[in-house]
């Protein structure tokens, strides 16, 4: 049942307005709910995937529904359909404003009926997809303020590594920060790269939902392997490269790869010269779960993020 | 006057990012000015020019006192002013979203780390800011509630308003408040515009900013107190919001004085230019801030009524 979470009107012969589709037995079902929201930022599409998926198989499986899944595909529409990361006229970034303000401007009246829209729920994944500049391995970020409440949460959505990582007063700005803060585990999912769908991870995101739908009596199915993702919250043990000096990066390793102390994971490039300006190496063994893939590069920019810990294969 | 390189970047096919600032005197550092810090504040950044040209004089004159250090960086953003972009030219990143900075993090920590390390050593550090939504503001001084606000000297600039603002978290990387926390007494002025030149206003900071200095005995004269400040939260600033989006017509100017009930603004139907919504003052008092964009999006805070 598609439903409308908030209608604004816009100056010139058009409305927003922020959509969901709500799937829910005939007989209204138990009573639990998880919503799946993406879209905050315009450019992150890679939950587009994972929502057209929960939807096919809900709708193709109906009889195992046992409670509510709300779909949000785009919490930012104006920002999905003109390709832009925040919200247009505004420059805003959209998950800098939560939880709004019900008199307030238009993006946050928005923020605002969009958190109460959620309240209530007993889950909701917020899935993100870095930016155009990152690629990212499937993860879990998660606020050391709600690890207890999370993380056993997390370790059940099928995902590859979950970061626990510090409070920062900034991001008590975002959704996720509001809905914990009012009783709604929150998971903020990060996957693959902005402006692009990763099929794979959209599937492996897809059986995580599931399971946790399962797990919290929303779907009456099978119970299937899945991943046991590295935790990490210790932040001694991610390990930030960024580029020494302005040029194009080029990428040697993907990102999930192991890497060695000295190995090489990219280089920065001189287009006019030909020459390699710097070689970007591991400092430490570990696992490489965040690698650049756009390859203009500023000094300072972001190219790799590796985790350091013991007992990685 | 000395020019000097405050942070630099190398860039591959651009010009490398500069950012200079302007040194007048030497000894005790009495106060840093930084004038735009985005891309399209452009009063902020000419606002400062002509604080740079009075300086000059002022010392050609001998009038400054040269056992005080000033420093005057007009814009910390020139690349993204050169190809009119408010963020970051690459990422978007808001550069007054980054301090104290971080000198091995991303582009833009790295240049408010850089910038931080040379502005934090002042006594008073005086930012040209601009708001978020588009339109003029009332001239005053913006200072946030921190627990470390100096308002004796903030009264010193001798503007007609004082806004005492309680941070947001969103504030707690802005330059200001990092200021404060690291004992810069810190000051935002705003003058009335930000993409819009106006000479009016930019001489009216000017001179507010030199009797801020006179009063620190960084210019060596008396100089007339100016105004006698008032002070306001934001939170006593009466919004004024549209609840239909439209076009904009302002009936009343910033700075204008006005009754209760007396109309302010005009929304009307971008296609059929019917009025579809008039907005009236809630109460007796001065236009703070008033919307200047040609169209309005619903509950939009359109005026900003100080009563």
């Amino acid at each position: 049942m598609m439903m409308t979470v908030a209608s604004v009107p816009l100056p010139v012969d058009e409305m927003l307005e922020i959509k969901k589709n709500r799937f829910c037995p005939k007989d209204g079902g138990n009573g639990r709910r998880i919503c799946i929201v993406t879209g905050i930022h315009g450019d992150e599409l890679e939950g587009q995937l994972v929502c057209y998926e929960v939807a096919k198989t809900i709708r193709e499986n109906p009889e195992r529904l046992r409670g509510t899944v709300d779909i949000y595909p785009a919490l930012n529409p104006l920002g999905i359909d003109s390709v832009t990361r925040g919200i247009p006229g505004f420059d805003l970034d959209m998950n800098r404003v939560f939880p709004g303000a019900p008199d307030g401007s238009m993006t946050e009246y928005v923020a605002t009926r969009i958190v109460e829209d959620l309240v209530g729920a007993d889950l909701c994944l917020d899935i993100h997809a870095s930016n155009i500049f990152l690629t990212e391995l499937p993860q879990i970020r998660i606020n050391e303020l709600h690890k207890e409440k999370l993380v056993p949460l997390a370790m059940e959505a099928n995902v590859d590594f979950v970061w626990v990582h510090g409070a920062n007063t900034v991001l008590e700005a975002t959704l996720a920060h509001s809905m914990n803060s009012r009783g709604v585990p929150t998971l903020v999912v990060e996957m693959g790269v902005g402006m692009r769908l990763t099929p794979e991870y959209g599937t492996q995101l897809t059986k995580g939902i599931f399971n946790l739908m399962r797990k919290l009596k929303v779907w009456d199915g099978e119970e299937e392997e899945m991943r046991t993702p590295i935790v990490s919250a210790d932040p001694d043990e991610v390990c930030y490269l960024n580029a020494p000096v302005s040029g194009i990066f080029l990428k040697e390793k993907e990102h999930g790869s192991m890497v060695r102390e000295g190995e090489e994971i990219g280089a920065i490039l001189n287009p006019f010269t030909g020459e390699k300006m710097e070689r970007i190496v591991a400092p430490h063994d570990g696992l490489l779960f965040t690698i650049r893939e756009y390859p203009v590069v500023d000094e300072g920019s972001l190219l790799a993020r590796i985790l350091v810990k013991e007992g990685l294969a | 006057m000395e020019k000097e390189l405050v942070y630099k970047i190398p860039s591959l096919y651009r010009d490398d990012f500069r950012i200079h600032g302007y040194r007048f005197g030497s000894g005790k550092k009495a106060l840093c000015v930084v004038g735009s810090l985005r891309g399209n504040e452009y009063q902020q950044i000419y606002t400062c020019s002509r604080l740079i040209m009075r300086l000059k004089q002022l010392e050609e004159e001998g009038r400054l006192n040269g056992e005080k250090e000033i420093l005057v960086i007009p814009s910390l953003n020139p690349c993204s002013m050169n190809i009119e972009k408010r963020f970051w030219p690459t990422d978007n990143t808001d550069i007054n979203r980054m301090f104290p900075g971080y000198n091995l993090g991303e582009t833009t920590q790295r240049i408010a780390a850089g910038v931080f390390d040379v502005v934090s050593a002042y006594e008073n550090g005086i930012q040209f800011a601009s708001f978020y939504m588009p339109g003029r503001f009332c001239p005053h001084v913006r200072i946030m509630k921190t627990g470390y606000e100096n308002m004796e000297k903030a009264r010193q600039f001798g503007l007609p308003y004082i806004v005492l603002k309680v941070p947001r978290p969103y504030d707690t990387t802005t330059l200001n408040y990092n200021w404060q926390i690291w004992e810069t007494d810190a000051f935002s002025l705003y003058g009335t515009t930000t993409e819009q030149l106006e000479e009016e206003s930019a001489e009216e900071i000017v001179d507010a900013i030199l009797r801020f200095m006179a009063a620190n005995g960084v210019l060596i004269e008396e100089r007339e107190k100016g105004q006698e400040s008032k002070v306001v939260t934001d939170r006593e600033l009466l919004s004024v919001r549209p609840k239909k989006a439209g076009i904009f017509r302002a009936a009343a100017g910033v700075r204008q004085q006005v009754k209760k009930g007396q109309l302010l603004a005009r929304i009307l139907d971008a296609c059929m230019g019917d009025v579809i919504e008039e907005l009236y003052a809630p109460a007796d008092g001065v236009i703070f801030f008033l919307h200047d964009k040609p169209l309005v999006y619903a509950n939009t805070a359109v005026i900003k009524l100080l009563p």
